[in-house]
């Protein structure tokens, strides 16, 4: 297919400031913020064909395209975005920000607080998914764009998605939820616990103040990451990518790296450690635990999609079991009792939860006609 | 009259309309279309799915015969279940459900008491093949036919009311010779149901 030689190709990214104070949900408050964004296709003269993508966990907002050189590794999700791909670049406008609380730019534990003028570290404020939502609509306000065509994304991305159309129900025409849940169930949160105990443990931690002692917790975040990628894929993913092929011919009875699956989680881990900060994953990791949009509504889902005007369509796939079907099920029946305006689908696939980033058949398909139809 | 027309007939306009087995959403479209109804279809085949969200139909991907308990009771105006009935597990818990879920229901069924199927059973001793059902016995998804007369009689064991009743031929059109033996000369029926 096409699909997949064609990109957006080069591409730069873009920032923008605000200089307004940001009440948090916390409570807490940020006297400016900095976030960094890319753009793909153009925005027609009507501005009405503005397609926001909402990164997941460990994302950011390159999503699309290179930056130098065509054979470098490619944007997270260049298997959707680009010209004629199911995010068609020829015809809509993709916005792809990187979040608040994020390492790439946006402001974040990274960045200087402006009080004090050191880095924030694990001073950094608590953030929640409405946070980040409420930071998109300020950027869509700097981009002139009233309603968005289409809000968009997987996993922590689809949350967003459901989030806008819960808190801004006039700026949004439809919602792509894929592969998510209306929160996490405790075994998620488990998940994410040990995760955040490898980095916390880690003596080079420091507290969070890492940065200041001239450290990093690289042994606990690539634990943490590689704990994460198992939950990415499926038993049966795993099985065919590796099964339990040896790196060499024969066992060696240590504890190097025998199998190919251990070297090739070593290696994951090793990549996301030197590229990650490990206060913005554990910031991101919270801020999953957190998302409950039913619990301000005495813990109905129904009550919660009251305001909800947009079309949306919600996806999952069989093999996801980080955030199954059921899961998706949940939003999908609830968006139909509270009377929305709701396609489900569930897509056949292998890739366990990391499903959502490939441009399987069927899945590019059902984007295609959903962003297409009733123009 | 179409099955398509006498549906129309019976369905009130803007009223809330779930089509279970939808297809390719032919007829919620023609609903939307003349009856600015407020359409939902189910349905598990993906290129139907496909030319649902095309048409601009909210859609849920979902097996009727996995049950239908997430549907609220009363939350439709109109359900309606055409010619899919034959292809379920459980046909008599599927208008059980149907009539739960809908003020009114619509129910189309091929009839496997039209004279070709009799004749074919009779001559050829063999499982009829006609073109309303095209399959043979074994490679078939029809694995619930039944004829009008059992139909009526099960809706009659489930307590369900049937309001109105129109027969089609083959070709799909309600001519007057029907009425005459209709479990003989219809191809198909249309049936408004409510319990």
């Amino acid at each position: 297919m096409d699909n997949k030689i064609s990109s957006v190709g080069k591409v730069q990214t873009q920032s923008f400031e605000s200089k307004e104070t940001l009440i948090l949900e916390s409570g807490d408050q940020l006297e400016s913020l900095e976030m960094i964004f890319e753009t793909y296709g153009n925005l027609n003269p009507e501005r009405t064909n503005a397609i926001l993508v909402c990164h997941a966990l460990s994302g950011n907002h390159h999503s699309a395209g290179y930056y130098e050189d065509p054979d470098e590794r490619k944007g997270w999700w260049d298997s959707l975005i680009g010209p004629g791909k199911a995010i068609d670049t020829d015809k809509y406008f993709v916005v792809s920000p990187n979040n608040l609380g994020g390492c790439h730019g946006t402001t974040g534990p990274t960045s200087i607080d402006p009080k004090t003028q050191e880095i924030y570290g694990p001073d950094f404020p608590m953030v929640t998914v409405s946070d980040w939502v409420n930071c998109q609509a300020l950027l869509a306000d700097h981009l002139g764009i009233k309603v968005w065509h289409s809000v968009i994304g997987g996993s922590l991305g689809g949350m967003q998605a459901l989030n806008w159309s819960i808190t801004y129900p006039d700026r949004i025409r439809k919602a792509i939820v894929i592969a998510a849940a209306p929160k996490l169930s405790a075994q998620n949160i488990a998940f994410n616990e040990v995760a955040r105990q490898a980095i916390i443990t880690d003596s080079d931690y420091q507290d969070g103040y890492y940065l200041k002692a001239g450290k990093s917790p690289k042994r606990g975040l690539r634990l943490a990451r590689m704990v994460g990628h198992i939950t990415y894929l499926s038993d049966e993913a795993m099985r065919d990518k590796f099964g339990r092929e040896l790196k060499e011919d024969k066992l060696n009875f240590g504890y190097g790296a025998e199998f190919e699956v251990e070297s090739y989680l070593r290696y994951q881990g090793d990549v996301f450690s030197e590229s990650f900060d490990a206060n913005t994953y554990l910031l991101m990791t919270k801020l999953l635990d957190y998302f409950d949009p039913a619990d301000k509504c005495d813990g109905s889902l129904v009550k919660a999609f009251e305001p909800i005007k947009a079309q949306v369509m919600v996806v999952s796939f069989t093999s996801d079991w980080r955030f199954s079907p059921e899961r998706s099920k949940e939003i999908s029946d609830a968006l139909l009792e509270a009377n929305k305006n709701v396609s489900y689908l569930e897509i056949e696939s292998t890739h366990g939860h990391d499903s959502f980033l490939f441009s399987e058949d069927r899945y590019v398909r059902a984007i295609k006609a959903f962003l297409g139809s009733g123009q | 009259m179409s099955t398509l027309s006498v549906i129309e007939k019976w369905v009130e306009v803007r009223s809330k309309v779930l089509d279970l087995g939808c297809g390719n959403g032919n007829i919620l479209s023609e609903l939307q279309k003349t009856k600015d109804v407020i359409g939902l279809g189910v349905e598990i085949e993906e290129k139907n799915i496909e030319e649902c969200l095309l048409q601009n139909i909210n859609v849920i991907e979902q097996n009727i015969d996995d049950g239908l308990i997430n549907f609220s009771n009363d939350s439709f105006d109109v359900v309606i279940l055409s010619q899919t009935i034959q292809v379920l597990k459980n046909p008599n818990t599927a208008l059980g459900e149907i009539t739960r879920i809908g003020k009114t229901c619509i129910v189309t069924i091929p009839n496997f008491g039209h004279w070709r199927s009799r004749l074919s059973l009779l001559f050829n001793g063999r499982m009829p093949v006609t073109s309303p059902l095209p399959e043979s016995w074994h490679a078939t998804p029809n694995i619930h036919l039944c004829t009008l007369k059992d139909f009526e009689m099960l809706c009659s064991e489930l307590l369900i009311t049937i309001e109105e009743r129109v027969t089609v031929n083959s070709n799909n059109e309600n001519k007057w010779y029907l009425n005459i033996w209709p479990n003989l000369f219809s191809a198909s029926a249309i049936y408004k149901i409510s319990k």
